[in-house]
């Protein structure tokens, strides 16, 4: 996209006059919740200024799309589960060993919101608290006349469990931006300055290196999609 | 199965040492004045080996899926064994959260469901209803599987009742309708069809949507979970993939390579796509089982692990996934899937994308390992770089805008549309659809008098060798050798004579063009 090849442009810029201060940091998140609720419209949202409405997601879509900060580059690397409970055996996969995790259910539907609690119940087995940033999400915000779940029981629900909670619109984009800004800050601030985060190698261009003319190649190559 | 595999010493070099086609004998083939009628020469015979599982003919395909081959261990993908890793059992038992709750209505399903007492639904051409042996509904084609638990009920009753008498219902003919019966532990699978399809056919229609759900859950998950509850909802499991079915079906009506169990290529350049082979071939990574790069419902190329073969069925239900899911167009998808008629028992696992956003080419990676995500996205990378350093993507993306080609081509006034399979290497090749077909009625009403003709030639009892078919809109011809198979279509005003006179003239374009229209020398990796 656009904004995706401006910044990665950027990044590598900076990176080649200062490499140090401008990093690149690996962000493993993952969406989770029933067949439904929109997560692929969501995780389509944040790469692009678009609303799609999709077939459902089969196994597993994955997607990068970088997010600048004011002192690094997070390039958030997300996976977009299946809702269908057939795929849920393979669900362990994409959200183990991830530092975010977005559990998405739709404000019409009670039965997304009971489900979304199972999700949560399911990450707290798997994680120490603390070391990965939940985000319980209410989606299809632009459906408030056919609302089953209240706002204040999503809030309620995210802060006895201590986790953020926004309500959004992927159909209309609202908070969705805003969103993915807060789990970028939320996860930067939990791993400064000892990073837990991964450095991403390809961003540490070396300009005078020889690899560099392979690298540019493979950077068009990357733009392409 | 990903430990199998690696024990097994697999060679890594490249099979024939040296990737050019043989420059010398397709020249000779070319030049060849009568094509050869008999399997092995026919035009579009690959070179080397086969891409594909041999199945010989239709029988052989109905043969084994009317035998109970799910529990032949033998056949050439026996070496592979499950392709699933012990550390890997199919688990009947959700790991994600537990729920006891109806499937939801999953989203972007059918629009609306039709009214199952109206006689639009009555009318419909084939129905296919898919049951479990304790008569609970798993999938109608039409109107929802609530309003139709009784009818299902009275399905089951029907077989359990004939299979007290120690005996099996196979059909029902009534009315011009065929009711066809396909039992396949733990599933019933009925159709009810007013078409001229034989029964046989139906049959194997019936087949594919068995599979189709095989490979969504595995035969071992799907014994597993109705073992342990025999009047489980199975739609709680399929929920979400109605509309895979449902497209299979759609292929079943219009795409003759499900009619004829053969893929058909993109018309391509043979050097671009040794070029596009090569690279793909290049792009390994250990745990790969097979590279399939698509463009549509077209075959660009296909390169898979020595001594191990793909079947048909196989990858017309690949096809189906790729054609039915707008998910792999953003990003990249990670899924498990089951290949049947490879193996029942296992899932292996598909790296699928498209090579660009909007692009028709689609490159689907299957790997043998769950894990290896990151490893098949890097094979993609590599396969993408070569194919722009050996200059290959314009051509390919070239082919891509004009993806078949006009019947005028072959220079035959009278002819309309053909479809011609060479046997030996399962590929056909088929014009574009003229101005009378285009409509998806046409096109069906089309598809319907090629498998009249089809259920003719192969007959169970009574097969034949050529059927010239006089109808009021068109006269058709089919020849069938050990070869090839052929379909063809004319003008109602053409006669029998210039029809017969036509097959010659059209095999020989045939061999001419099969650079172009087959894929010759496939690859392994």
């Amino acid at each position: 996209t656009m904004t995706e090849r401006k910044e990665s442009k950027r990044r590598k810029e900076s990176s080649a006059h200062t490499p140090a201060e401008r990093r690149t940091l690996r962000v493993k998140m993952v969406l989770l919740g029933s067949s439904g609720v929109g997560k692929s419209s969501l995780a389509f949202r944040f790469s692009k200024e678009e609303f799609s409405s999709t077939v459902p997601t089969v196994g597993c879509a994955y997607m990068t799309h970088l997010v600048c900060l004011h002192d690094a580059t997070l390039r958030f690397e997300i996976w977009d589960t299946a809702g269908q409970e057939k795929y849920h055996s393979v669900t362990p996969l994409y959200y183990r060993g991830a530092q975010a995790a977005l559990v998405v259910y739709d404000i019409t539907k009670r039965e997304s919101f009971m489900r979304a609690q199972l999700w949560l119940r399911e990450l707290e087995r798997q994680y120490v608290p603390g070391e990965t940033v939940v985000a319980l999400v209410g989606n299809k915000g632009d459906l408030s006349d056919l609302r089953q779940v209240m706002l204040q029981e999503g809030q309620t629900l995210a802060e006895n469990k201590g986790l953020l909670f926004t309500e959004t619109s992927a159909k209309s984009g609202s908070k969705v931006s805003e969103l993915l800004m807060t789990i970028a800050h939320r996860i930067r601030q939990s791993t400064t300055p000892e990073s837990t985060l991964e450095e991403w190698k390809d961003s540490c261009v070396d300009l005078h290196s020889p690899e560099t003319q392979r690298k540019q190649g493979t950077c068009c190559m990357a733009e392409l999609h | 199965m990903a430990a199998d595999v690696h024990n097994k010493k697999v060679a890594w070099e490249t099979q024939n040492g040296s990737l050019a086609p043989v420059g010398k004998l397709r020249a000779e083939r070319s030049d060849s004045p009568t094509p050869g009628l008999v399997e092995g020469t026919e035009p579009g015979a690959g070179q080397d080996d086969a891409m594909f599982v041999h199945t010989r003919s239709f029988e052989d395909l109905t043969a084994d899926g009317e035998e109970g081959e799910d529990t032949d261990p033998s056949g050439p993908a026996s070496g592979l064994g499950t392709p699933l890793g012990d550390r890997e059992q199919p688990e009947a038992e959700p790991v994600g959260p537990e729920e006891e709750q109806a499937p939801e209505a999953p989203a972007g399903g059918r629009a609306e469901e039709e009214d199952v007492t109206s006689e639009a639904w009555r009318g419909r051409r084939k129905h296919v209803f898919v049951l479990s042996e304790a008569g609970k509904p798993i999938y109608s084609r039409y109107g929802t599987e609530e309003a139709l638990s009784s009818t299902m009920g009275v399905m089951m009753a029907l077989v359990s009742f004939v299979e007290a008498g120690k005996n099996v219902i196979r059909s029902i003919h009534a009315d011009g309708y065929k009711v066809v019966f396909l039992r396949k532990s733990p599933l019933v699978l009925v159709g009810v069809a007013h078409t001229r399809q034989s029964e046989r056919e139906l049959t194997r229609e019936l087949l594919y949507i068995y599979y189709q759900i095989v490979s969504l859950l595995t035969l071992t998950q799907l014994n597993h979970i109705f073992q342990r509850k025999q009047n489980y909802d199975l739609r709680r499991l399929l929920a979400g993939s109605e509309h895979l079915t449902d497209n299979l079906l759609k292929l079943l009506d219009r795409d003759p390579g499900l009619l004829l169990c053969a893929v058909s290529c993109l018309p391509l350049p043979s050097s671009t796509r040794d070029v596009i082979s090569s690279s793909l071939q290049a792009a390994k990574s250990k745990s790969l089982v097979f590279s399939i790069l698509l463009a549509g419902n077209q075959l660009v190329t296909l390169v898979r692990k020595k001594d191990q073969y793909l079947h048909h069925m196989d990858l017309h239900l690949l096809f189906n996934l790729v054609g039915s899911s707008s998910s792999f167009r953003e990003g990249e998808g990670w899924t498990p899937i089951c290949l049947p008629k490879f193996n029942t028992a296992g899932f292996f696992h598909a790296h699928i994308s498209y090579l660009e956003p909007a692009s028709d080419l689609c490159l689907i990676l299957v790997s043998t390992d769950r894990e290896d995500f990151f490893n098949l996205s890097d094979c993609k990378q590599r396969f993408l770089e070569r194919l722009r350093r050996r200059s290959a993507y314009p051509a390919l993306q070239e082919a891509t805008r004009s993806p078949s080609y006009p019947v005028s081509q072959v220079g035959i006034p009278e002819l309309r549309h053909f479809v011609y399979k060479s046997k030996s290497s399962g590929l056909y090749t088929s014009p574009e659809l003229p101005a009378p077909y285009q409509t998806e009625e046409e096109q069906e009403r089309l598809m319907g008098l090629y498998q009249y003709l089809h259920s003719r030639v192969h007959h169970t009892t009574r097969p034949l060798r050529s059927i010239y078919h006089c109808g009021e809109r068109e006269n058709l011809l089919a020849w069938v050798t050990s070869g090839f198979e052929l379909y063809l279509c004319f003008s109602p005003l053409g006669t029998k004579a210039q029809a017969v006179m036509a097959i010659n003239k059209l095999l020989k374009w045939i061999r001419k063009e099969e650079d172009r229209l087959f894929i010759l020398s496939p690859q392994t990796y």
